[in-house]
């Protein structure tokens, strides 16, 4: 039989039509709305676009709406810093990507097949989704490099770890990455007494061993120095292109010096995105974080 | 290898040249200056079992955080399936000869033997029954509780209650374990007479071997990768499984190990010391074995094993002499390690980190207040940070000092 390949193609839809289509339609002056820019996009040829796509994510914790209809795309080695007040849904975004809180709706893809909504911590930062935590949390009752070792990528089954032995080239490698986060000479002394920088330094280091493809990074430079805050700039920079990273910051100084496109998160839902330049001279963003400190 | 190091070195040596010295003491004849008592022998291989039981909760409270006041329960049970061996020993021998049952299963009428016992009669069967029955209570246990992130506090409340509804158990007659009275008045094992010099001196031996092939085991968990991940989990539960580590499949693990270790120890305890009865099951128990590896030192398994022969040694001692005294002797020792020697004593052999000695001398002499390190729910994490890692609440300074430094590396 011959084949008929154009009736066999899927017709296409158009998942991107605006939210308000309703409105579009039932508008009653034909002049109050724009044209709806047609995506014809599909999920899929999204999802093989951006190494992270989250869509209309919304979590309520007894009726607060820490993120409402969150949607936000990730491109391949892009730095995104995402700002917002206090109670945007910064940190609750982060919990949805690494699995810790399921969300209520939406979608949530790492890569173009891994679900992440169906996965939990472990899986997930296995596969290369690490996070820097708000306070630094590193294991303070053993050395720097153990807690790099301990991080490191490798079979982290109960017997792969009991058997797990650092080779030379591992200890190459972890060395090269001390150097990185300038801990080599506090390489031997017990993670707990580093003062507060070095901690949080560490606990970049203990991310990029795993050597993730995406890096969340929550308030990466609180309480550093501002010589601290240029390193960690310089190690940021360094990182962007090798990897995605997505940095949650309150520090304006710190994200205009790193940011190329940046995420307002304001109420759980994104207020605005584009450059710094662009983001601080937006109305609603000037408006949302005024209110907030008024 | 990482695995001996000076104390473990120390520790080998001294155990394996002390257990020698017994065994083969009790070989000897009487007039012998090297004899030593078989009585005294059953005591001290009576401690060594106790030790093995320490290291076990050592190893789950030391090093993963888990404080478990039913240990006694793993113990007891490893006595109790080695003890169905024992008992199927005596067979003939024993007081009503009717039959191959046991006496007090003739006393509650029954005519054959219940389907547990099947296979009672095997000694090694019986060896693979005394880790296989601990083992699965405790990763039964183990699952249920890691599985619903039960921990601190209220895993130690429940690991009594799992030990004291054993005890209520097997009071009862009709489970066939010989109820109030328990198992007693053992004559042979594999044929050899328990109660010869010989058989005292190859417990004690054996008793011996098990203690430093299980603190071998323990050394080799602690200085592998996975040590560092039951540390990890000790310090900062909530941040490994973002490093990629399953914490309940550790715990369980480690759970159930310690549990076999605590069987294999019950076992060996039976044989010596004759009798086993529902008591062992009793909570206290089990707390007294917790307090003797707080008192040696958690985390160092040294610590634990000292901690254990020197308490039981103490108990000994000061119940024959003044049988009121032990629980407030007991009582009053380990509020004084509490307060003075956080780390047991082991902290004043072989310091760790800081000078934790310097800390508890101050808060001798009140220039501080007392650190709680002795917590119920151990958790190290906010305990040692307040003291070490002060300096994070003022961090700016300290890291403004610490940053050009460490830049110039």
């Amino acid at each position: 039989m011959a084949s008929r390949p154009c009736l066999e193609k899927p017709l296409p839809v158009n998942p991107g039509l605006p939210k308000n289509f309703s409105d579009y339609v039932n508008r009653t002056n034909q002049d109050d709305l724009p044209p709806p820019i047609l995506n014809w996009e599909t999920k899929r040829e999204r999802r093989q676009k951006y190494v992270l796509f989250l869509e209309d994510i919304s979590v309520s914790f007894d009726g607060f709406k820490a993120l409402d209809n969150l949607t936000l795309y990730l491109n391949e080695g892009e730095l995104r810093c995402v700002i917002g007040p206090n109670g945007a849904g910064k940190t609750t975004m982060m919990d949805v990507i690494t699995g810790h809180t399921r969300p209520d709706s939406g979608e949530a893809f790492f890569g173009e097949n891994l679900n992440l909504l169906d996965k939990d911590e472990v899986f997930i930062a296995q596969s290369g989704i690490c996070r820097k935590f708000q306070k630094p949390s590193v294991f303070e009752s053993i050395t720097t490099i153990q807690n790099l070792e301990l991080a490191m990528k490798a079979n982290k089954t109960v017997f792969g770890t009991l058997k797990a032995k650092l080779s030379q080239a591992d200890r190459e490698y972890l060395a090269s990455l001390l150097e990185l986060v300038r801990l080599t000479e506090r390489a031997d002394q017990l993670a707990g007494s580093l003062s507060h920088g070095q901690k949080q330094w560490l606990e970049i280091g203990m991310l990029l061993v795993q050597k993730p493809k995406i890096l969340l990074l929550d308030e990466p430079v609180a309480g550093m120095t501002p010589q601290e805050i240029e390193r960690t700039t310089e190690l940021l920079k360094n990182l962007e292109g090798q990897h995605s990273i997505i940095l949650v910051e309150h520090d304006m100084e710190f994200v205009r010096s790193i940011a190329k496109i940046v995420t307002v998160l304001h109420q759980g839902s994104v207020l605005a995105e584009g450059d710094i330049n662009y983001i601080s001279s937006h109305p609603e963003v000037i408006e949302a974080y005024l209110g907030g400190a008024q | 290898m990482r695995i001996f190091d000076l104390s473990t070195k120390i520790f080998c040596a001294l155990l394996v040249a002390a257990v020698s010295f017994l065994s083969l003491g009790v070989l000897t004849p009487t007039s012998s200056f090297f004899h030593v008592e078989p009585y005294t022998a059953l005591i001290i291989g009576k401690y060594l079992c106790y030790a093995i039981l320490a290291l076990s909760i050592d190893l789950v409270w030391g090093y993963l955080g888990i404080l478990s006041l039913g240990h006694g329960a793993f113990f007891a049970l490893g006595g109790y399936a080695f003890g169905m061996y024992l008992m199927r020993q005596i067979g003939a021998k024993s007081v009503y000869a009717a039959s191959d049952l046991p006496d007090f299963m003739i006393f509650i009428g029954w005519d054959k033997l219940p389907w547990y016992w099947l296979g009672s009669h095997s000694f090694w069967f019986s060896c693979l029954l005394v880790l296989l029955a601990p083992g699965l209570l405790g990763l039964a246990f183990g699952w249920t509780a890691f599985r619903s992130r039960v921990s601190g506090v209220y895993f130690s409340i429940i690991s009594q209650a799992l030990t004291y509804a054993l005890m209520l158990a097997f009071y009862l007659n009709n489970l066939g374990f010989g109820g109030n009275n328990g198992f007693t008045d053992f004559k042979t094992i594999l044929g050899f007479d328990l109660r010869s010099n010989n058989m005292i001196g190859a417990l004690l031996a054996i008793s011996g071997l098990v203690l430093l092939l299980s603190y071998l085991l323990c050394r080799y968990l602690a200085v592998s990768r996975l040590g560092l991940v039951l540390v990890a989990i000790r310090d900062n539960e909530p941040r490994v499984p973002f490093a990629g580590y399953r914490v309940e499949t550790v715990k369980l693990f480690i759970f159930t190990l310690s549990a076999m270790m605590a069987g294999l120890a019950g076992a060996l305890y039976l044989p010596q010391v004759g009798i086993i009865n529902p008591s062992l099951f009793a909570p206290v128990f089990s707390v007294e074995m917790v307090v003797c590896v707080a008192l040696g030192g958690r985390g160092t398994l040294y610590g634990a094993v000292f901690g254990a022969i020197m308490v039981n040694l103490c108990k000994s001692t000061l119940t024959s002499a003044y049988p009121m005294a032990w629980p407030f002797v007991l009582g009053g020792l380990f509020v004084a390690v509490a307060v003075f020697l956080p780390q047991g004593l082991a902290g004043l052999f072989f310091p760790q980190g800081e000078s934790k000695l310097k800390r508890a001398w101050s808060s001798l002499f009140g220039l501080k207040s007392p650190s709680p390190d002795l917590d119920l729910d151990w958790e190290p994490d906010d305990q040692e940070l307040d003291d070490e890692a002060e300096p994070s609440s003022n961090h700016l300074s300290k890291a403004s000092l610490a940053g050009p430094k460490a830049g110039r590396a």
